[in-house]
């Protein structure tokens, strides 16, 4: 009976060489792709596991920390008033997943390094330990911004022109990071409109209508234009606010007055094509260059609701007369609204707009500084200064005298979206930067939904604006 | 150097290893090294010596290297478990006590001549089968019926029914396999059992198939089936009437995956693993088969090191189930990588290595048709819950011989060993004397 014996256990061999074989495939040979199906937690996990960096504000202050839990991971905590950053900074949890910058910094703050870097740490004993990311956000013109909004739905956003650092990012309604389980609500506070909603822009956009007019060589701030009401654009005529009448008007004055009939006008003569060349230079027609998720942020543009698709402004399908005051199907998002303001305060040149400062590891060293960097060039800086000047009389003298700082002069733009004309439901708008000469910082506010005779952008978004841009300013 | 001195020395780094295991989780524990290490590998150096000194009075010529090999495997549970959980452990360790005791029994019971057995061939038989439907009257776990649930303790009759089958079949087989062999007809180029002795051969299928059908577990239906047909092989030498009971066996299985749900699921698991329905499937989903192999594809070749395994989180439920029963090979790959994990397989082969050289050694046909069912009956086991585990076979619950958690396992395969041991001392003082 030997020789069945032996053969009996050749066969059990052969069926051990099976589990050998069956376990090198799962642990080595097919790992990575198990490592990263999606029902597997196990990477999440292990990110846990590592002390995430600390999140600081420009002051230093801490937005952001992580604190070892009894289940051995690492749990994300919220400065108390985490709800004044939670748009900019996002969250890190588990069970709900990572957004904002959370989620563009991960790398950063869980400290991943290359992989023979990571295989030389690991021979050292180092922990990977996250390193810290220090924002440009400014806690008290955020606490400023967001008071001033007194719960009224909508957004501010503020960029310093020259580098492009986000100053404030204020999205209202703001939730509680630490309490996400409970957030769920009809008024989408996990929303953050500075970067996802689209709103009508209004008379803000003739901003970008001047300077397409000026730096195509076929304006000056002098050039005259009809201000008669109504006029006839793409055969449909259009009225001035109130129906008010102006004889033939210098663009400054347009400007200063917020003349629908001239910018669209203006628009016209421009045509799609540069309208379109400069809406490109100025950043719309494309998601923003923030270091953002691109998941939660969207493009400024022409949109078409029924078909819920994006128009190009230089198709014929577009009225680009009624695009060149704020109207038509524009839908803008405030980031663009104030970039639109940054640039004209940078002498006509685009920064990329970037939430993060620099990258910090454990013992203070510099991991990652964020430079300053162009985007575009929209317009030269000569038109850009002429810009300038019309955008400062808005602000002595025309709609938006309320944005108006006692000693430091204002340049800006409101705008007024009609949403409800018979029930005066607006989207009131200001997007403007100050001082005028080497400006600090520039802004857009927007609020979604005012009702009433007082609810223009002078009226409403103007006031905000100047409280941030004076805290700013300092 | 005689069989039993080897043995004490071989139990030396049983010991070490232990005492190392243990060490090695306290360390990564407490960052603080603790001598209560040494306590534990201290306590467990002298359960073995205590085995040793029963092995040396009863059976000195018995096969040296059966026992350190066992004794590393539950050493290396003890460890796993202590990490996974102080008190699976403790009373594992408890088990491996009990274990113990009845290991000494059975071998002072049977010193004489383990052959007596044969005498109470249909009583053990009985009892076997009743074993095994004595879940029936239970609550079902799992799907399957496998468990019996006392309360204090639960118990899986099945480990005992094993031995107790095994016993019947040598003994049987051992009076039958002349006439078996003598009677075959060849019809059709295949050699058929005589109509005779075939009677008694479909019984045991069809017990087979009925037990498939009343405990409803595919996994114990092929170790008890594979030990049968491993053993019918061995007593005729007739590779024809192995392949006709495998047909028969896949005939069967498939027309019950046909009509029982828990047998369907368990192989649709298998083979979709990843499908959305049945991972989230509440009782007999692939969630478990899943994350079993996530958590290995984490082991890597060196693994993730003792106490590194995400197997759950705070209170919530486990992420990795069954981590100290069933997929206590995924914890193993996971932790000590597919180096540990092939080093675990290795001391089983080196274990059924050194029974089926028992059975070779043995001069009486009920010993060495004892050896090979024992031994073949444990490397199933293994190969049924490793391959589970390891997505080879559909899964099933049977415990992984030594190291999971389980006292009927533990003392189970004690008992195992103890007639393993007694086989052994027979034959090698024989094979001496020659």
């Amino acid at each position: 009976m030997n020789a069945p014996i032996l053969k009996l256990f050749g066969l059990f061999l052969v069926l051990f060489a099976a589990l050998a074989a069956m376990t090198s495939y799962n642990s080595v040979i097919n790992a990575d792709a198990y490592r990263d199906n999606a029902k597997n937690v196990r990477p999440q996990i292990e990110e846990q596991r590592v002390r995430r960096g600390l999140i600081r504000a420009r002051d230093g202050s801490v937005l952001a920390r992580s604190q070892l839990e009894s289940s051995g991971l690492y749990a994300r905590r919220y400065t108390s008033d985490g709800a004044l950053f939670a748009h900019a900074i996002g969250y890190d949890f588990l069970r709900v997943g990572r957004a904002g910058l959370e989620r563009e910094r991960n790398d950063a703050l869980t400290g991943k390094r290359s992989e023979l870097q990571s295989v030389f740490d690991e021979l050292r004993g180092k922990r990977q330990v996250g390193d810290n990311v220090v924002t440009n956000l400014d806690p008290k013109a955020q606490k400023i911004a967001i008071d001033a909004m007194q719960g009224r739905k909508g957004s501010v956003v503020a960029i310093e022109p020259a580098t492009g650092k986000v100053r404030v990012m204020v999205s209202v309604p703001s939730y509680d990071p630490n309490e996400l389980d409970t957030q769920a609500g009809a008024d989408a506070p996990l929303l953050n409109r500075a970067t996802q909603s689209g709103y009508a822009p209004g008379s803000t956009f003739k901003v970008v209508t001047a300077a397409a007019a000026l730096d195509s060589g076929k304006f000056t701030p002098e050039s005259t234009v009809s201000g008669r009401s109504p006029v006839t654009i793409s055969a449909v005529p259009l009225k001035n606010f109130a129906n008010a009448q102006f004889g033939d008007i210098t663009l400054t004055t347009a400007l200063t007055n917020s003349v629908n009939t001239v910018w669209a006008q203006v628009a016209e003569r421009l045509g799609n094509e540069t309208m379109a060349k400069y809406m490109k230079r100025f950043g719309f027609l494309s998601d923003p260059p923030l270091d953002y998720p691109d998941s939660q942020m969207r493009p400024s543009g022409v949109y078409d609701l029924q078909k819920e698709e994006w128009i190009p402004p230089s198709s014929g399908r577009v009225d680009i007369g009624r695009v060149g005051i704020g109207q038509e199907r524009l839908q803008v998002t405030p980031l663009q609204m104030a970039t639109v303001a940054a640039t004209v305060a940078n002498d006509g040149v685009r920064m990329k707009p970037h939430l993060t400062d620099r990258i910090v590891d454990r013992d203070g060293r510099t991991v990652e500084r964020i430079e300053p960097e162009e985007a575009a060039r929209v317009m030269s800086t000569s038109n850009a200064d002429k810009l300038t000047t019309m955008m400062s009389n808005v602000v002595r003298e025309g709609t938006g005298v309320g944005a108006a700082l006692q000693g430091i002069e204002v340049a800006g733009k409101t705008g007024t979206a009609e949403l409800n004309i018979e029930k005066r439901i607006n989207q009131p708008w200001f997007i403007g930067f100050a001082p005028l000469d080497k400006p600090k910082v520039a802004v857009a506010v927007t609020l979604e939904n005012i009702q009433g005779a007082q609810s223009q952008g002078g009226a409403v978004a103007a006031p905000i604006a100047k409280l941030v841009l004076q805290e700013l300013v300092k | 150097m005689t069989a039993r001195n080897r043995e004490l020395f071989a139990l030396i780094p049983a010991s070490l290893l232990v005492t190392a295991g243990f060490t090695a989780v306290f360390i990564q524990r407490n960052d603080l090294l603790s001598d209560l290490s040494l306590t534990y590998g201290l306590i467990f150096l002298c359960l073995c010596l205590a085995a040793h000194v029963v092995l040396r009075f009863t059976l000195p010529h018995a096969d040296p290297y059966l026992f350190p090999l066992v004794a590393v495997l539950a050493c290396f549970g003890l460890v796993m478990l202590y990490r996974l959980d102080e008190d699976f452990a403790r009373e594992q360790a408890q088990w491996f006590v009990a274990g113990l005791i009845v290991f000494a029994a059975t071998i002072l019971a049977l010193r004489k001549d383990h052959r007596v057995l044969e005498r109470y061939r249909y009583s053990i038989a009985l009892a076997g089968i009743l074993l095994l439907l004595l879940p029936r009257l239970f609550a079902p776990v799992n799907g399957a019926y496998l468990s019996v649930d006392l309360g204090v303790i639960t118990f899986q009759p099945a480990e005992l029914a094993k031995i107790a089958i095994v016993i019947f079949l040598a003994s049987y087989l051992r009076d039958t396999r002349q006439v078996l062999v003598v009677g075959a007809r060849r019809i059709a180029g295949i050699t058929f059992p005589p109509l005779k002795h075939l009677g008694p051969l479909l019984a045991v299928w069809g017990t087979a198939m009925v037990l498939l059908f009343v405990i409803q577990d595919l996994g114990s239906s092929l170790m008890f089936f594979g030990a049968f047909l491993a053993l019918v092989y061995v007593a005729t030498n007739r590779i024809s009437f192995v392949l006709i009971g495998v047909g028969l066996f896949a005939l069967g299985a498939r027309v019950l995956y046909a009509i029982r749900p828990t047998i369907e699921n368990r192989v649709d698991a298998w083979l979709h693993p990843f499908n959305d329905t049945l991972y989230q499937q509440q009782a007999g989903g692939s969630y478990q088969i899943a994350q079993s192999v996530f958590s290995q594809a984490d082991g890597g070749l060196f693994g993730q090191g003792f106490g590194q395994a995400t197997i759950q989180l705070g209170d919530n439920p486990p992420i990795l189930p069954a981590a100290h029963t069933d997929a206590i090979y995924a914890v193993i790959t996971n932790e000590l990588g597919l180096l540990g994990a092939c080093a675990v397989l290795l001391v089983y082969l080196l274990i059924i290595e050194r029974g089926f050289k028992t059975a070779m050694l043995a001069t009486d046909s009920f010993s060495k048709l004892l050896a090979t069912g024992l031994t073949a009956v444990l490397a199933l086991q293994v190969f049924v819950i490793v391959g589970g585990v390891t997505k080879l076979i559909p899964l099933t619950g049977v415990t992984l011989p030594f190291i999971s958690y389980g006292g009927s396992s533990i003392v189970a395969n004690f008992i195992l060993l103890a007639l393993l041991l007694l086989v052994s001392d027979r034959a090698r003082r024989e094979a001496q004397a020659r």
